[in-house]
């Protein structure tokens, strides 16, 4: 039987602002079923977000839903966590909200392994502005601030967050939306900070400008252009040349800083 | 007052203050001359089953006050000049969407580093004017360690029942001053809490005005789920830019603060018998204010004496009150010149209006304002 998501969705706010041929929707199911699989109550699941075209989904869905300032839905959403560590606090960011403008508090949120969820909604574009390269951009592609190609290099979301210490961390491609929804469902299960890079694609600002097909093709690229990391272990260094890896590249259990505040009050109070 | 008396320095009153006035979470990030409001609060939250945090930067402090005041706790941060210029963007954010919460500004001298040890009156405008849009601006201005207690416990109030940002602006002199306070007993001052619905959650709209002007706020996870957004938003919380909705929203938020005067406004207003010069000041300076204007009636010269406890909204009745009696009003401060503006604007020149201003890190002292007072009797 289908999947229905009415029950997750708020009546009357859609259609979505998101362009005919974008992908966030992808993810916004993926993670609408993730949280059906774990079953987490509406009334004790928080999602937060800063400003771009995934900021905006948490408008169309039936939670507690913060929509924030841009880059910032990690220091808003440690503040809800913090306050009220019972809740499910799940962060949803596009790549230039996450890594650039909310660089600074990405890292830290990975450090701190805060029990958050974070879905970076990642299609190497600034979309809402009008396709401004971001910090995922690979160098050398086109966007409207990169009209002789990008001079930047891009990150690497997973590299990123397993340096700065989060304890789930996993890349999944909206090709690939049933591995994609698991991911979200283990990132929300997992006791500390996670983080799912859920690669997107953007065909309106970016593909046109790179030459890079219909929405459909750049969805189909993934399908080609992905391997996942046991598999990818019995590939030759030449099959593997140029393959984006996907999977879970790390989990592992560390205390979690709520739990770890916990013991502190604890300490406080003499008990 | 009963209670208990302690010595305490100013930053360490307004923490002890924001307890009683019910804080549970500080969200904070080391700057001088303000830490010791979050070094206080990290022994002592945990104590009342609160929580501290030390954010990455001021602008992350500054949302997570945001994000757990949205679950219901009453939170704090604290600051210095720099601080405030960066948490100024989500300053805007708790404005527009209407979340209690509170900001310490301990005043230092300068723009940008300038004199981090150093006291500064420069940040009054910014109170007012500096997040981007307009906004309600409500700023509170203690003069004694006593007084920044009693009034870091009004801001809390005052945040709650208007769900509105209030800053509490003090200065490196009063921040780091011990003076002998009490601490009442609980209970002896009012404690406000922010209004919260009755409705059942399903009927439940976050913006609906049509019981007051602050509508009711439900705690994120209580049950009422409910959408919050920086983007102009219409009564059920979600964006719109319809301009017969985004007008009066905008206007509401600013009716909040001047249909509640009553309960932001303070001030003192000492008055004399034949006062021809009167003396404007807040915070630290109206210490020397007090002194030259206690100096100035031993040698036989009466002059009034007006201190803004309540900054923002000014209060302008008094002033022309004053204005009207006097030929010059003097307004010592420590900036180059801005509450003076404001001082001149609501008096509409009915008085001439000259400023005492220093600058150079060192305090105003009671001779700068007596000596500005003697040349214009």
């Amino acid at each position: 039987m289908a999947f229905n998501y009415d029950h997750y969705m708020r009546p009357g706010k859609l259609p979505h602002i998101w362009c005919p041929g974008c992908a966030h929707g992808i993810v916004m199911k993926a993670i609408i079923r993730a949280i059906d699989k774990v079953g987490l109550e509406k009334d004790r699941t928080v999602i937060v977000s800063g400003i771009g075209c995934a900021s905006r989904m948490p408008g169309y869905v039936d939670f507690n839903t913060l929509h924030t300032t841009h880059g910032r839905s990690l220091a808003f959403a440690t503040g809800v966590k913090m306050a009220d560590p019972t809740l499910n606090v799940i962060c949803v960011a596009g790549d230039g909200d996450a890594l650039a403008i909310g660089g600074n508090h990405f890292i830290h949120a990975c450090r701190r392994n805060i029990d958050i969820t974070m879905v970076v909604f990642n299609n190497n574009i600034y979309g809402m502005t009008g396709g401004q390269f971001s910090p995922t951009t690979p160098h050398g592609r086109f966007a409207s601030t990169t009209p002789y190609g990008n001079p930047d290099y891009a990150f690497d979301v997973v590299e990123l967050s397993m340096g700065a210490g989060a304890t789930y961390v996993s890349r999944g491609t909206v090709y690939h939306a049933v591995p994609l929804e698991k991911q979200v469902a283990d990132g929300i299960t997992h006791p500390g900070f996670s983080v799912i890079d859920a690669l997107c694609t953007c065909p309106t600002t970016y593909g046109r400008r790179n030459k890079l097909g219909s929405a459909t093709d750049m969805i189909l690229w993934f399908k080609d252009n992905t391997v996942g990391i046991k598999a990818a272990e019995k590939l030759s260094p030449e099959e593997r040349e140029g393959k984006i890896l996907t999977g879970v590249f790390r989990e592992v259990i560390k205390p979690e800083y709520c739990q770890e505040y916990q013991k502190i009050i604890e300490m406080a109070q003499g008990k | 007052m009963s209670g208990k008396e302690v010595f305490y320095q100013g930053n360490e009153a307004c923490a002890e203050g924001a307890l009683y006035a019910g804080c549970r979470f500080f969200g904070g990030y080391p700057i001088t001359p303000s830490t010791e409001v979050a070094e206080f609060l990290s022994h002592r939250l945990p104590k009342a089953g609160g929580a501290f945090i030390q954010m990455e930067d001021e602008i992350a402090a500054m949302a997570s006050i945001i994000g757990a005041s949205l679950v219901g706790k009453k939170s704090l941060t604290a600051t210095s000049g720099p601080g405030m210029s960066l948490k100024l963007e989500n300053l805007g954010f708790a404005c527009l969407t209407e979340i209690p919460c509170v900001i310490v500004n301990v005043m230092r001298g300068g723009p940008s580093t300038g004199l981090p040890t150093g006291p500064g009156q420069s940040d009054v405008m910014q109170a007012k004017w500096g997040t981007h849009g307009d906004h309600p601006a409500i700023a509170l201005a203690p003069a004694s360690v006593q007084e920044i207690f009693n009034e870091t416990v009004r801001a809390f109030n005052i945040s709650e029942r208007l769900r509105t940002p209030v800053i509490l602006l003090t200065d490196e002199i009063i921040g780091h001053m011990r003076e002998k306070i009490i601490i009442p007993e609980e209970g002896e001052l009012e404690i406000w809490d922010r209004p919260r619905p009755d409705c059942p959650p399903e009927k439940y709209l976050p913006y609906d005005t049509s019981k007051g002007i602050v509508p009711p706020m439900a705690d994120f996870g209580s049950g009422y789920r409910w959408h919050v957004t920086g983007l102009n938003h219409d009564a059920s919380g979600f964006p719109t830019n319809k301009p017969s909705l985004v007008q009066p929203e905008e206007e509401r938020l600013l009716a909040k603060v001047t249909e509640n005067i009553d309960i932001i406004e303070k001030y003192e207003y000492f008055k004399k018998d034949g006062a021809r010069v009167g003396v404007v000041a807040y915070g630290s300076s109206a210490r020397s204010a007090k002194a030259a204007v206690r100096q100035a009636h031993e040698e036989g010269v009466p002059v009034d004496f007006l201190r803004p406890v309540t900054l923002w909204p000014y209060p302008v009745k008094p002033t022309v009150e004053m204005a009207e009696k006097v030929d010059v009003i003097v307004v010592p401060e420590m900036n180059l010149g801005q509450m003076i503006d404001e001082v001149q604007r609501c008096i509409e020149g009915r008085a001439k209006v000259v400023g005492v201003n220093r600058v150079d890190g060192d305090p105003i002292t009671p001779e700068n304002i007596l000596e500005k007072i003697r040349e214009v009797v």
